[in-house]
């Protein structure tokens, strides 16, 4: 079973320290949500995880591989990321973004194979993008496009699919369908998914909560014992009270 | 690639046509009959001079150069992720002339080969300086790169007028140093031609295999990286391929301004977005367009010759005005 774990990850910026000490272990067929206030590095961990940015101590392995010894190409096979901003002034059409998710498998020479057409039309078609794959990316609504870039992600077929505030331009409603999407993906396809929210009630909706403070990790679990009202105050303020709706954990002004 | 294909068929039918129009228009009348005669090697010799010596060299070198210039304006936009780049609002275009007067200041002589090496150099030197200027701040802007070009572009010419200013081998040669900057094309020697046609083929061809990969970065390195693609391997060499293209352009013709940024911005809305379609595009289309706009310099005040980057720029410059009024617009919505 595949696994994507940190051990003792350590991560920063030049010489300013971000992280310290996370040990976490990412099982697949399930959505985890990473929350925590600005500045506790979850974008940071998010990087970390795909082999962005080196860890200063520790590692992060994938099936018990470093990932900092894989190549690009060999990393993007295994872990594909969706990009928290997705504007461009050019008219890319939504089948050519889909198809840079194969970017990793083609050599500088080759053409897209038949396999790599097949994963672009399964992409397309998981994000109901049929009707639109001839459309330009700058013509489409926000929801639409999150679908493409996430699209775009599903056609590296890999084992692990991050998200980086995938919410963050998007309206209510968009919100609720794209966090649902991505653990709907994570169940059905057993993948490792990992997303990084603010909203700690869309983070509700993942099957597991990973609450990160100061470069830290100090809640985990599912969302009705990571989120209680306890952490919440401790990390987010005094403002946030955590309620129990018809078996759902709600977090409201207090 | 489907909706381009009847765009590109019809550019690569478009560039004969123009090379055989400029061969055919000149400041001395000749007739189609013995401007083939003059090619076939039959016919009047003074005819033959003035074709085969004259006329065939200065429209391919036009055609080199426009298509140079235009497959430089592509790499360095994709890079950027910037329509409004190329290498002459870059700064690329003034390295690369700083090189080449660099070059004649210290006794060069236009036609020598070191010439374009030293136009390469100061183009990979801008370019470079370009992209780690635009990155200061972490994320590049369309403003970021126009700024940084302008910098370059006046440190570049202020070294040239202190060149002109403190070398005497440079005053005598004023006229070498002003075909460079006004931007004429001109062919020296049929060797110049020969070592611009190989370095713009390898500079076209690296166009067309990074096409590819510079679509990754439509939503910037990081991402690129996380597609598979390694960032800086992948901008250097586009770097490099920018400065070969600049290079022999600014060798063979001086600066020649907007080719680069307008080429490639007309004919995305045709062609698509996908790098290696489009460099191959403005290839062709570029070539096409410097070969008609050198023959409208040549014929507009006949017999003398306007430089070619005159008429480029007047043209050139209010196009790139309109582009960044938009391009506003759009950031600020």
């Amino acid at each position: 079973m595949t696994a994507l774990v940190a051990r003792s990850l350590a991560a920063g910026y030049g010489a300013r320290g971000v992280l310290r000490g996370i040990d976490l272990a990412l099982d697949p067929g399930m959505l985890v949500a990473l929350v925590g206030p600005n500045g506790a590095g979850k974008s940071t961990l998010l990087r970390a995880l795909a082999g962005l940015i080196r860890p200063t101590a520790g590692a992060v392995t994938l099936d018990g591989t470093d990932v900092a010894t894989l190549s690009r190409a060999a990393l993007a096979a295994r872990i594909a990321v969706v990009p928290q901003t997705f504007d461009t002034l050019f008219p890319f059409t939504v089948r050519e973004i889909v198809a840079l998710g194969r970017s990793a498998r083609l050599g500088l020479f080759a053409r897209p194979t038949a396999s790599d057409a097949a994963a672009v039309a399964r992409a397309i078609d998981a994000q109901d993008l049929g009707a639109l794959v001839d459309r330009r990316l700058d013509a489409l609504s926000g929801g639409e496009r999150q679908r493409v870039v996430l699209a775009m992600a599903l056609a590296q077929e890999a084992d692990v699919l991050l998200l980086d505030e995938p919410t963050a331009h998007l309206d209510p409603a968009h919100q609720i369908g794209i966090v649902r999407r991505a653990a709907e993906l994570a169940r059905s396809r057993g993948v490792i998914a990992l997303a990084v929210l603010h909203d700690l009630n869309l983070a509700a909706l993942a099957d597991r909560v990973v609450v990160l403070d100061a470069g830290q990790i100090v809640g985990d679990g599912v969302p009705g014992t990571a989120l209680t009202s306890n952490l919440v105050a401790r990390v987010f303020g005094s403002g946030l009270a955590v309620a129990q709706v018809s078996g759902r954990t709600v977090v409201l002004p207090r | 690639m489907t909706r381009a294909a009847p765009a590109i068929t019809i550019l690569a039918v478009a560039l004969p046509v123009s090379l055989i129009a400029g061969i055919l228009v000149g400041a001395v009348p000749i007739s189609p009959g013995d401007v083939l005669g003059a090619l076939a090697g039959t016919g009047d010799p003074s005819t033959a001079t003035i074709i085969r010596d004259l006329r065939l060299p200065r429209v391919l070198a036009a055609a080199l150069v426009g298509g140079a210039l235009a497959v430089a304006g592509t790499l360095l936009q994709g890079l950027f992720r910037n329509p409004l780049a190329d290498p002459y609002v870059t700064g690329t275009s003034a390295g690369a002339a700083l090189g080449a007067v660099g070059v004649i200041a210290l006794g060069g002589d236009l036609a020598a080969t070191i010439v374009p090496l030293a136009a390469f150099a100061g183009a990979l030197v801008s370019a470079l300086a370009v992209w780690q200027l635009a990155r200061l701040g972490g994320r590049t802007t369309v403003l970021t790169v126009l700024l940084a070009g302008i910098i370059l572009t006046s440190f570049a010419g202020a070294l040239v007028t202190l060149l002109l200013f403190a070398s005497d081998r440079l005053s005598l040669r004023l006229r070498a140093v002003l075909d460079i900057l006004s931007g004429g094309v001109a062919v020296r020697a049929t060797s110049e031609l020969v070592v611009a046609a190989i370095v713009v083929a390898l500079g076209v061809g690296l166009a067309i295999v990074l096409g590819r990969r510079i679509d990754a970065f439509v939503f910037g390195e990081e991402t690129a990286a996380t597609l598979g693609v390694d960032p800086e391997r992948t901008t250097i060499t586009v770097i490099g391929a920018a400065a070969l293209l600049t290079g022999a352009a600014v060798a063979l013709a001086g600066l020649v301004g907007f080719v680069g940024l307008v080429i490639p911005h007309a004919l995305r809305p045709i062609v698509g977005a996908t790098h290696r379609t489009l460099a191959v595009a403005s290839f062709l289309a570029g070539a096409s367009v410097l070969v008609l706009a050198d023959l409208g310099a040549r014929s507009a005040f006949a017999p003398a010759e306007l430089p070619v980057g005159v008429l480029t720029g007047l043209l050139g410059a209010p196009f790139f005005l309109v582009l960044l009024v938009r391009a506003r617009r759009r950031e600020v919505a």
